[in-house]
């Protein structure tokens, strides 16, 4: 422990319960098997390309877990392609989810190293090209050909402590990881 | 303890007609592996006159004598290369040993602490005896009191999943395999892996005129010298290398950091992602799978350098902060901080195994010490040793030269001096503690 931990106890408040995180940290080290978890999405077709999607239940920390209450997305096609229009495009909500997942890190790092945030907002731009998806030319690819996200951050600390936030941050995203590495998926009709 | 027990020098001399399984000798300490840190071990029991004996594979420094790559030198300074009562008094302090400099370095050693090698000798299992251990190997058993592992951190190399569904035609190497570029075909080569070894055989490959993609994930990037001294010469300065195991949060995660990009080379030359970028080498994401035929890379290949570059500003930070605080006379001022690393807007996803670009991989993707024959629970869930700064669970049982063991210089020549001087006096007390009980025991 170094002279500074010992006279300067945390002082940031980012809404973070590090403590909890420490000790689940701990706690799924020596228990590995409650670490497991399930994620799950039940998504129905409502008309055309509008469907929703609703988060309720998942499995973790070797239980059965329920949301707080249940959140529904709605997920739909723009206007420009002769649809409704109920919702984000599938394709937002995945920048939504890395973004998400992103500055929840930011935080949550940020409560490590004892650095005070005071906002924190970031654009997300993708670049996809269409023709992909309408089948147009088999050499572009359906999803996203770059994505960008540009964090402002205004907090204690010098740029390379924010730089070092947003970094960290990415190492330890879950949609991060999602976005930029392959994941074997296996879809089934029951 | 014991301080009977006849001294064996050099190659194990043993009469006719012996069949290994009759051969069943005893001492009080076994190590095993004779490279530098189970010598360093051998010279600290030596001092405190424990019998025991090193038990090599192969001969002194076998693994530097067979498995390492024609150009490769010492990371460290000449300077840095000492053990225990040893130390290079050459007339070149700042250069850096080429692998027969580092083999004849040990030998000297070895016959300096008359270390006591049965050379030629595999160990094949260690298993609990009594209040002991029996360690069988190739040449029969042994009986000892104490078992001290410096069998070495890269007997193995840690190759991904993905390695296994490489087309036939590719030739796929591990380092440990690896000699000189004109042993790969023509072409175009893959080197997966940032760190020293990905780093310099990437270089020299590609100078071979193979072409060569380097597919990096996470990486520490290090100046050969920095302020007019050797990279190593500021770590071992302000304290770094110094650093114990129990004074930082977490342990395991250091263990497994990449080693720094370096290369000991006599032009004290920097190798990092710019430099090869600037020879030509493609720098691409981390290997994340092969599915199809096709190489995917992850697309994290620009936050990998960002942590990189962050964490080398951080610790020339603290190397100037410390000079600041020490009124070094002598010392340049600060160069302007390196380069960011530069990468590709658009880095590779996706390569196409089957296009004939790629003739040969090459999977510098970390190491990991072989211990199939260690029978005895000091391994956790994951098959990872679990013990504190060498010290396991068995008594009597210890590790030594290890990444990170009991401080950051563990995985250097020079770390296992004060290893192996802790672990000795542990060893010792433990022997010491064992004799007391034994001798309670049979007076009451």
């Amino acid at each position: 422990m170094t002279i500074d931990e010992i006279t300067q106890p945390g002082t940031a408040d980012n809404g973070i319960d590090i403590d909890f995180l420490r000790s689940a940290r701990d706690m799924l080290t020596a228990q590995p098997e409650a670490a497991a978890f399930e994620w799950r999405v039940r998504n129905t077709w409502v008309n055309g390309t509008h469907s929703t999607s609703v988060c309720r239940d998942f499995h973790g920390l070797a239980a059965e877990q329920e949301h707080r209450s249940t959140f529904i997305f709605d997920t739909d096609h723009p206007e420009i392609f002769a649809s409704a229009d109920n919702g984000a495009t599938p394709t937002e909500v995945v920048l939504a989810a890395l973004a998400g997942c992103l500055t929840a890190g930011v935080a949550a790092v940020a409560q490590q190293r004892d650095i005070q945030l005071r906002s924190v907002s970031a654009e997300v731009v993708a670049t996809s090209d269409v023709r992909g998806v309408l089948g147009i030319d088999p050499d572009i690819r359906n999803g996203f050909s770059r994505v960008d996200v540009t964090y402002a951050i205004d907090a204690d600390a010098t740029d390379d402590d924010i730089r070092a936030l947003v970094a960290q941050s990415q190492k330890r995203s879950a949609v991060f990881d999602i976005v930029t590495n392959p994941t074997n998926v296996a879809v089934d009709v029951r | 303890m014991s301080t009977s027990g006849p001294r064996r020098s050099g190659p194990r001399r043993s009469g006719p007609g012996i069949s290994a399984g009759d051969r069943r000798r005893h001492t009080t300490v076994v190590v095993i592996g004779a490279g530098h840190a189970g010598l360093a071990m051998s010279r600290c029991l030596t001092e405190r006159s424990i019998d025991h004996v090193l038990l090599e594979r192969g001969a002194v420094a076998n693994s530097w004598r067979t498995e390492r790559w024609d150009s490769l030198r010492l990371l460290t300074p000449n300077w840095q290369t000492r053990l225990p009562g040893h130390r290079y008094r050459g007339h070149d302090p700042d250069g850096y040993m080429t692998v027969p400099q580092v083999v004849d370095f040990l030998d000297t050693y070895a016959a300096a602490v008359d270390a006591p090698v049965e050379t030629n000798t595999a160990v094949r299992s260690v298993r609990r005896h009594s209040d002991g251990f029996v360690v069988g190997t190739s040449e029969g058993d042994w009986r000892c009191r104490s078992v001290v592992v410096a069998s070495g951190a890269c007997n193995r190399a840690a190759v991904p999943d993905a390695a296994a569904r490489l087309p036939g035609d590719i030739v796929s190497l591990t380092p440990l395999e690896y000699r000189r570029p004109d042993q790969l075909p023509d072409g175009g080569v893959l080197v997966a892996g940032g760190s020293a070894t990905g780093i310099q055989l990437a270089d020299e490959i590609h100078r071979s005129g193979r072409p060569v993609t380097l597919a990096v994930g996470g990486h520490v990037r290090v100046p050969r010298t920095y302020r007019g001294h050797d990279i190593m010469s500021w770590l071992d300065a302000v304290g770094i290398l110094g650093e114990r195991y129990d004074e930082v949060d977490d342990p395991e995660r250091v263990r497994r950091l990449p080693s720094f990009q370096l290369v000991g080379s006599p032009e004290r030359t920097t190798i990092d992602l710019n430099s090869l970028r600037a020879l030509g080498v493609r720098v691409v994401g981390r290997v994340a799978g092969i599915a199809d035929g096709t190489m995917q890379f992850s697309g994290s290949l620009r936050n990998q350098c960002a942590l990189a570059d962050l964490k080398l500003r951080r610790l020339l930070d603290t190397i100037d902060e410390w000079v600041d605080g020490c009124w070094l006379d002598g010392v340049p001022p600060p160069p302007p901080r390196p380069t960011p690393t530069v990468v590709d807007d658009d880095p590779l996803l996706t390569l196409r195994l089957g296009s004939g670009e790629i003739r040969s991989v090459i999977w510098a993707t970390g190491y990991r010490p072989d211990l199939s024959w260690l029978h005895l629970p000091v391994f956790d869930r994951a098959s990872r040793l679990r013990h504190d700064g060498g010290i396991t669970d068995v008594p009597g049982l210890y590790l030594l030269g290890l990444p990170f063991l009991r401080r950051r210089k563990s995985t250097l020549i020079d770390g296992a001096g004060d290893d192996a001087r802790e672990l000795s006096a542990h060893l010792a007390a433990t022997l010491a503690g064992a004799s007391a009980t034994h001798w309670t025991a049979r007076g009451a």
